[in-house]
């Protein structure tokens, strides 16, 4: 059952996540591609608008997903899916705080799972723009230059620390201007 | 967690939330500054130093920072009541807009101007998802131990296709077993 699919699948994800913001990228790539809910692409796209719009991006893409799934039904079995975890475990911890801080194997698996992430991150980049590169290069040259040139572009401008959404603003009308004037 | 701690109700709890999940882009840690504002500044639900600690916590459990931090401070201030309300309240403003923009976004992919647009978007994407790897990296404390879990994950998932869930189990268990043998230090 698609409902039960959901929820199972953001529950995962919830709770094998570690630290904020892309952390979670890896985990919803695998699961969200393995079962066909959104391509590579479109989940590229959507972290975009969950940049853009207010929220935890674990929340707007379980959101997203549930509702393009299966409705407001299914956005908010995702929903509860990728929160539960959190809120169970948070408990569990609330009350061993001062044991939980200072355990030895806490600190163990933090030094496991930081690097971990990076790592992990990284491969879900590096598949993420393999496949953005390879659609844009099998519109065309052109296309596959427009692409890059953008990329760099806002590259340098994420490394001079400016806003996100600017730079998903700026991104977005180079798109559509370059798109339009060489008809693509 | 110190003494000076003010109490809250369930719907003090539940709007200071909502209002952190209704004003925050991007999520994760750019919550922390708002979280901050709101809970130890104007609430004073939590002392200045303990919020290290709720963000120490947030970040070494499971799950997106911004739910672990509402659930942990909504508890401590108000009990099993008071982690619903917090957790509710940031949740809901992401989960109503997002439900909203999906049906725009429906409507609106078919137009040529919005193909071109996301086009471009996807390459300005990759560039974010880039800007925060790197600050990651830099944010890792470095060890011999610690890149070589980093080149493990990366070839695992990319090269060998091992699953994300099964990486992330063996690199906290080498993790806790690096700690014992004191190959990391605290």
């Amino acid at each position: 059952m698609i409902y039960l699919e959901l929820f199972w699948s953001f529950f995962k994800t919830g709770l094998f996540t570690f630290g904020g913001g892309y952390a979670m990228l890896p985990l919803i790539q695998s699961e969200v591609l393995a079962h066909g809910w959104l391509s590579a692409e479109e989940i590229v796209n959507f972290i975009a608008v969950s940049e853009s719009t207010p929220g935890p991006f674990a929340v707007n893409i379980s959101t997203y997903v549930g509702r393009v799934t299966a409705g407001v039904c299914g956005a908010a079995c995702a929903t509860l899916g990728v929160v539960l975890p959190s809120f169970l475990v948070i408990l569990v911890v609330a009350r061993f705080f001062e044991r939980f801080r200072r355990s030895r194997l806490v600190e163990g698996a933090m030094a496991g799972l930081r690097p971990a992430v990076v790592g992990l991150i990284a491969a879900a980049l590096l598949s993420l723009g393999r496949g953005v590169f390879t659609r844009a290069a099998g519109e065309g040259w052109l296309s596959l230059l427009v692409s890059a040139t953008i990329f760099l572009l806002a590259a340098v401008l994420a490394f001079k620390k400016k806003h996100p959404i600017l730079i998903i603003g700026l991104s977005a009308a180079l798109g559509v201007g370059a798109g339009f004037a060489l008809g693509l | 967690m110190g003494k000076r701690e003010a109490s809250g109700t369930p719907g003090q709890l539940f709007l200071t939330f909502l209002k952190i999940g209704a004003f925050t882009f991007g999520g994760g840690y750019a919550m922390i500054p708002l979280i901050q504002r709101e809970v130890v500044d104007n609430r004073r639900w939590v002392s200045e130093a303990d919020i290290l600690d709720v963000v120490a916590i947030a970040e070494s459990t499971p799950g997106p920072i911004a739910i672990n931090a509402a659930t942990f401070i909504g508890r401590r201030v108000g009990g099993l009541k008071g982690a619903l309300c917090a957790t509710l309240g940031v949740v809901l403003p992401s989960f109503v807009i997002i439900a909203a923009i999906s049906f725009a976004l429906e409507a609106f992919e078919g137009l040529r101007a919005v193909r071109y647009a996301f086009w471009g978007i996807r390459a300005g994407v990759l560039a974010l998802i880039l800007k925060a790897l790197v600050t990651l990296f830099r944010q890792c404390r470095k060890s011999a131990f610690a890149y070589a879990v980093m080149a493990l994950a990366f070839v695992a998932v990319a090269l060998l296709k091992a699953g994300a869930i099964a990486v992330i189990l063996a690199c906290a268990a080498l993790g806790i077993l690096a700690r014992q043998m004191g190959w990391v230090k605290s």
